[in-house]
């Protein structure tokens, strides 16, 4: 089918994607299409409200609708000491309600029927008696003296305060903050969004009677760590427990966590004996599963009179809504927040934070994000751009001088991070060059002499992607390694097995190639299968661009063990001496006697047929791989913008892309994923926003006011790279499904408020839609 | 009730309750699971199917609404192992990562290469505006209904694919 499935397939081959054909064909495997004999369906019902103490639950009408099996209720699950779960904050959820109600869209029953249509018939029927509470919405009401308690669940607890967190070093801060020449201050709110994948979530629990097997098909972007919190949830055996991810419509951090729906439908198919789908609508989706970011920030940079930064101070709030339930390594209260120094050699830095619980959707995700690394490069992006404007200095130059230089690596950063490697000023060049940066400069000059409102913005992210090591990360003590397990059959076909979970990434191609070059079988002839915890190594998951650091390091090394042992088997049928063999990819030649080899194939026969004496027989090998580091990868964006004055609309022109993550394994996937993340950082820049009113209820619930860019709206991008391979990832790579979407809502909010900067406009914050571009504009006179 | 219909070519009746949906019907009662479910609320696009050859968002539309006519889905776009144009298109330039939006995006794409042989990329553009694909930012699916377009000009008897 493909034109370029005769090719080798190993790094750097843009081959054609091994996993199209089924998804061409309409015969992908995704949650939903699974019908499993005699399946019953579930629904749940939720709050209408955001805070509400529940004074009773009746479901006489609905248990007496046609079809329908069971009502669960809170008080059901209780009796199964399962009405709460722990979270991966540390924290606990509730699963069905059974006091209150502490945000719109929380699970308060379920409803189990024969079809679909009748389980959602009877949830409308359960009735509910709420006594309605005020809601809070906002750290800010959260911290109000007199504040209602929204965890009165919780024993001790007497206000909505969760943490607070520092990083950094405080004295020196504030000695450098002392000296300043300049301090440029930016308070911005970084809005909560969504990472909405085009397939909601779901699961099929099918509990055994006759075995006790609870096998759950699941979307799930981390299976096998779900197996393991399933099983101390529920307190079933793990062996008993299989999680099934099968094909994943997308997932971008939304299918990470454990949801209470999961929950539930295991306990019915457990009381039941039944196998029980649970498939949320897309309302479900945007009120109730894990939102992202939320964040409120402000940032002082300090700087001397020559433009040299001196310091970062920043304190945020963390909006967490009513369960603390961020997915996110222990150690780490505001994720990976405090690599807010970004790209640039800041001495001192000092970060503090709050985190708050509101009447809003908990389970804060990073929506395509290394744990809260978007908020962080939005926050020092934008503050260095503001920075530059504020100085006169322009915005390229004031970042180039600012750079951590290529020969500061491996660089220890203010907040302890060790950046393994990087070139910022070289990526900075090929965008600007790219761009035509100094020729669109005097057009924009010339432009704006017009009265014409026009702009470029700028953002130089690093990323800090491919957790673990596993000493410093882990979620709920799992450390954060992966694995690969490769077993090449006898006549040299290969099957290769992960701890990850690809989403669309296209891990079957990619991960064949790294197979395909470090143990010579070509791509087409390896298999790769993820997401069944009874067949793949455990592992992980997929989520914080961790794949490719973390699980394809481990690809490569089983690749390279299973090599050294094919060098054995090539020697015995060469009858030479291992130390005389030469490897070029696919086979072992005699040193001086390139017409002696051995293919890789004809090593992988004989494992099973002709062994030299005292080896064990068989070619397979299983590798589980905890990262030194953690890799960088960094990028420069540049955004063109035209602003109409008259409607505060503004256009993208040019959005030109420069990523530098390492090796490149399939240039054309990488580039897919470039492209699919500055489409969701347009998104959220520019559309994409969940908000609340006074009483909590959720704005943006669907797809109609909940907006994510169509080709239309979305711009055309123009990508560029540079090269800086992981000094200590076995293949230099680093990763980059997330680069777009940390680095991008800088860039094109930075073009927005350059084009707006004449004017005195310091900030809007996103999304920078119309209306407020306009109020803006109007503000300062410029528009009627 | 009962409803019939051609779905990729093939007479299809069952009983069903006067309010299933289109694509309910298509996905539980015939088994046809490329339709896929992104919104209920025509938004999204992923259950786009063709009815007379014109795309429509299956999750609001009544399977009875479609009595008597044609229905097409992703299913009935290959002849057997033979990939139509648009299947071709997405494949060689990697119009499709998860694979959710893909049946839809064909759906629409190949209706509008029916009806427009030479689209321009704004042209494409506009014709998927209605339909979202949350992994690829698109630049590649305009680039992959170009390449199914530049295909059809070339194998005028494989346009529309297998029938």
């Amino acid at each position: 089918m493909s034109s370029t499935a005769h090719m080798h397939g190993g790094i750097g081959e843009s081959i054609k994607r091994k996993e199209d054909g089924r998804f061409l064909r309409g015969k992908g495997n995704y949650l939903d299409d699974f019908v499993l004999p005699n399946m019953l369906h579930m629904a749940i019902l939720r709050s209408p409200y955001a805070h509400a103490r529940i004074k009773s639950i009746d479901t006489k009408a609905a248990s007496a609708r046609p079809g329908v099996v069971a009502v669960v209720t809170g008080e059901l699950m209780a009796q199964h000491k399962l009405a709460w779960m722990p979270t991966l904050s540390g924290d606990t959820q509730a699963v069905l309600a059974t006091d209150k109600v502490r945000f719109q869209g929380q699970e308060v029953a379920a409803v189990i029927a024969e079809t679909k249509y009748q389980a959602e018939d009877a949830v409308g029927l359960i009735e509910v008696d709420y006594d309605v509470l005020p809601a809070i919405t906002s750290p800010d009401k959260a911290k109000a003296e007199g504040a209602a308690l929204i965890r009165d669940d919780k024993d001790g607890q007497t206000d909505n305060h969760i943490f607070h967190w520092e990083s950094g070093d405080q004295a020196r801060t504030q000695a450098a903050f002392a000296k300043a020449h300049k301090v440029v201050r930016l308070h911005t709110f970084y809005p909560r969004c969504h990472p909405a994948p085009l397939e909601t979530c779901g699961c099929i629990a099918d509990v055994s009677p006759a075995t006790g097997k609870a096998t759950i098909y699941m979307t799930s972007q981390a299976p096998h760590a779900i197996r393991t919190v399933f099983a101390l949830v529920t307190g079933l055996p793990e062996q008993n427990i299989r999680i099934i991810s099968p094909d994943l419509g997308g997932g971008f951090g939304n299918k990470v966590p454990v949801y209470p729906g999961y929950v539930v439908a295991t306990a019915a198919s457990l009381l039941i004996g039944r196998p029980v789908k649970w498939i949320e609508d897309r309302n479900e989706n945007l009120i109730s599963t894990g939102f992202a970011r939320d964040y409120h920030m402000t940032g002082d940079l300090a700087v001397d009179e020559n433009g040299k930064m001196l310091a970062l101070r920043v304190h945020l709030d963390s909006d967490n809504g009513a369960f603390f339930a961020d997915a996110q390594p222990s150690k780490f209260k505001i994720g990976l927040f405090h690599i807010v120094t970004g790209s640039y050699d800041i001495p001192t830095a000092h970060v503090t934070s709050d985190g708050y619980y509101t009447n809003k959707a908990p389970g804060g995700v990073a929506y395509r994000c290394s744990f809260r690394v978007t908020e962080a490069s939005y926050l020092i992006e934008r503050l260095v751009t503001n920075a530059a404007l504020e100085l006169g200095i322009d915005q390229a130059e004031f970042r180039k001088q600012n750079f951590i230089q290529p020969e500061q690596f491996p660089y220890t950063s203010a907040t302890g991070w060790v950046y393994d490697s990087g070139n910022y000023p070289k990526a900075m060049d090929v965008a600007l060059d790219q761009l035509g940066y100094a020729e669109l400069k005097k057009d924009v000059e010339a432009r704006r002499k017009k009265g014409e409102v026009t702009g470029i913005g700028i953002a130089s992210f690093t990323e800090v992607v491919g957790a673990g090591h596993g000493a410093e990360f882990d979620i709920l003590g799992l450390r954060m390694f992966d694995s690969a397990e490769l077993r090449v059959h006898p006549t040299g076909k290969a099957i290769l097995r992960m701890g990850t979970k690809s989403q669309g990434q296209g891990h079957e191609t990619t991960f064949a190639q790294i197979v395909a070059e470090e143990l010579g079988i070509p791509a087409n002839d390896v298999s790769v299968e993820e997401g069944d915890t009874d067949t793949a190594p455990y592992g992980l998951g997929t989520y914080a661009s961790r794949s490719t650091p973390v699980a394809g390091a481990a690809t490569a090394m089983v690749s390279r063990q299973l090599r050294e042992k094919a060098r054995k088997l090539a020697a015995h049928l060469l009858e030479a001496d291992e130390e005389d063999l030469v490897w070029e990819r696919g086979k072992f030649y005699v040193k001086g006697s390139p017409e002696r080899f051995k293919t890789i194939q004809d090593a992988a026969f004989a494992a099973y047929t002709n062994l030299p004496e005292g080896m064990q027989p068989g070619l397979e090998g299983v590798h589980y791989y905890d990262p030194p580091n953690m890799t960088y990868p960094f990028g420069t964006y540049a955004v063109v913008v035209d602003i109409d004055k008259g409607t505060g609309q503004v256009k993208v022109k040019r959005m030109v892309a420069v990523d530098d993550c390492g090796t490149r394994i399939n240039p054309m996937i990488v580039e897919g994923q470039i492209h699919g993340g500055l489409a969701e950082g347009y998104g959220i820049a520019f559309m994409e926003l969940i908000t609340f009113d006074d009483e909590g209820n959720c704005i943006g619930s669907n797809l109609m006011d909940y907006l994510i860019p169509g080709a239309w709206e979305t711009p055309k991008f123009e990508l560029g790279e540079t090269t800086t391979p992981s000094p200590h990832h076995p293949l230099g790579a680093k990763g980059v499904g997330e680069s777009p979407t940390v680095g991008s809502p800088a860039a094109y909010v930075n073009a927005v408020i350059d084009a707006l900067s004449p004017y005195g406009i310091t900030n809007i914050d996103m999304p920078v839609t119309s209306d407020k571009v306009w109020a803006a504009l109007r503000s300062k006179g410029v528009t009627e | 009730m009962k409803v019939t219909m051609r779905v990729n070519g093939v007479e299809r009746s069952a009983d069903v309750e006067p309010r299933v949906m289109l694509v309910d019907f298509l996905r539980s009662n015939l088994a046809l699971t490329g339709t896929h479910i992104g919104c209920d609320t025509t938004s999204c696009g992923a259950c786009t199917v063709q009815v007379d050859g014109e795309p429509v968002k299956s999750c609001t539309v009544l399977a009875v609404q479609a009595e008597g006519r044609e229905i097409k889905t992703v299913e009935g776009l290959a002849t057997g192992a033979t990939l139509a144009p648009i299947q071709v298109g997405f494949h060689e330039e990697h119009g499709l990562q998860c694979g959710f939006c893909t049946p839809g995006m064909m759906m629409v794409t190949s209706a509008l290469l029916e009806r427009n042989p030479n689209p321009t990329d704004d042209e494409i553009r506009w014709a998927i505006s209605g339909n979202i694909c949350r992994c690829t930012g698109y630049m590649n699916i305009v680039k992959a209904v170009q390449h199914a377009a530049q295909l059809q000009s070339r194998t005028p008897a494989m346009a529309g694919g297998g029938e």
